[in-house]
């Protein structure tokens, strides 16, 4: 039975994600985990697209997880949650096992990019796992390559903000739009600075995978103090500011159904959310003026999109 | 700790590590720089920091008061930085 909570005290203390790993100081992914492991309750088992969490934490010969665990290869995390669900379904049938809730970890470049395709068929054949994007934005663990999921302006190694180009020229593709082409049952956006809000979606998740019901997709926005160029200490306030800057809505899709979970009625100045991360910097002088505009009129559209279709019965 | 095999015909299956883990043996606390000082005066027990650390290094008491486990904090600063009643101070290392 799912457990939904009110207070951060309601969370049990045994935690299924372990110290002494080796992801960065202030790194935005184990706040997620931590909840996530708790969150789905039963037996369980994670499978890992290649990325930061995947490489370091499994420092061979250690591993700072507490459930099953599998590596695979960055474009097929998907495909593999494919093949585990589909062997423990003939295994349940079979021998009588036990029901196991798997949870799949990606980063962006796993996820928008290299995995979409095996992403895309296993939502197409309904595979009833949780699928978690964790979000930082590029490709973090090779050297902070752009990717799909990098915002415009955004510097990278990959796009460096110079006198040839302000950061990345495109914009970040929406990720959840194109899960949702899959009518998927259940999806959502999560925040660790919304950590209350972040527990009851995966506990929801759970609930629909016990009844039977899935896929299941999350995208988390993973603060990256590295790859961000900022101060490690500042990974949830910036989380926080996403959010109130509408730069990152907290929102939920059931059936169809679209509800914004955080309504932000007066939006924070975007160039707050900007002036803290190094890679945006150059964006607020005079000269990239162009680009700052560009954000605040993709960042109002999305908004408002979001607003005129959470009022529809169904966006299916 | 887990040991390395001296060979690799030592190694199990796979690669497969079939003890959960054992990262806890892993000192990451000589990776800071500055280390988190609880003041508990002024707690409210709102937890923040407990779930917000990358690192479980906020050790949350039975009376659900915070401490801090300095073998595993990487000083990253996050803890004092939610604190809403600024109960947690970043002290620098090797001043004391
Ligand atoms: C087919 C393939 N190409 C390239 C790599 C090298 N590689 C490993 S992790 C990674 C980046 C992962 O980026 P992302 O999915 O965003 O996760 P993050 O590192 O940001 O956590 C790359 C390029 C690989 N492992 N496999
Ligand atoms: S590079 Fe970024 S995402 Fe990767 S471990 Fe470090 S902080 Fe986390
Ligand atoms: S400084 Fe960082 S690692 Fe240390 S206890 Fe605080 S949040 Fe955890």
């Amino acid at each position: 039975m799912a457990n939904f909570i009110r207070r951060l005290n309601e969370i049990p203390r045994e935690e299924l994600f372990a110290s002494g790993h080796g992801l960065c100081a202030g790194c935005g992914i184990p706040p997620m985990v931590k909840i996530a492991l708790k969150a789905v309750d039963g037996p369980k088992t994670v499978v890992n697209a290649t990325g930061c969490l995947e490489v370091a934490t499994t420092l061979y010969p250690n591993t700072a997880w507490r459930v099953p665990w599998v590596h695979n290869a960055f474009e097929n995390a998907a495909a593999t949650a494919s093949g585990i669900e589909a062997a423990l379904r003939a295994l349940k049938r079979k021998r009588g096992w036990k029901d196991y809730k798997i949870i799949v970890f990606g980063g962006d470049g796993g996820t928008f990019d290299i995995g979409l395709q095996s992403l895309s068929g296993a939502l197409e054949r309904g595979h009833k796992f949780i699928y978690v994007c964790y979000d930082n934005e590029a490709y973090m663990n090779t050297g902070i390559q752009r990717s799909g999921a990098t915002p415009i302006g955004a510097a990278t190694t990959t796009s460096p903000a110079g006198r040839v180009i302000p950061g990345k020229p495109e914009n970040k593709k929406n990720l959840l739009d194109i899960v949702l082409a899959h009518r998927v049952p259940y999806a959502a956006t999560l925040n660790s600075a919304y950590p209350i809000d972040m527990w009851n979606k995966f506990a929801k998740a759970s609930e629909y995978l016990d009844k039977g019901i899935g896929p299941i997709f999350f995208h988390y926005y993973s603060p990256c103090p590295v790859g961000w160029r900022m101060d490690s200490a500042l990974s949830i306030e910036v989380a926080r500011l996403a959010v109130q800057t509408r730069i990152w809505p907290l929102y939920e899709v059931e059936e169809g159904k679209i509800k914004i979970n955080v309504m932000v009625r007066r939006p924070k100045p975007i160039e707050e959310y900007l002036k803290l991360q190094g890679r945006f910097r150059h964006l607020l002088k005079p000269e990239n003026r162009h680009i700052l505009e560009k954000i605040k009129e993709y960042v109002e559209l999305n908004w408002n999109r979001l607003i005129r279709l959470s009022q529809l019965d169904s966006i299916y | 700790m887990v040991k390395w095999p001296n060979k690799w015909m030592e190694l199990p299956i796979g690669g497969v590590i079939n003890v959960p883990a054992t990262s806890v043996d892993v000192k990451t606390g000589t990776w800071r720089s500055h280390r988190p000082v609880v003041n508990l005066d002024k707690c409210i027990k709102c937890l923040m920091c407990w779930v917000s650390c990358p690192d479980n290094s906020i050790i949350r008491l039975d009376d659900d008061y915070v401490d801090v486990d300095y073998y595993h904090c990487k000083g990253c600063g996050i803890c004092a930085n939610v604190c809403p009643t600024d109960a947690i101070d970043m002290v620098e290392e090797g001043g004391i």
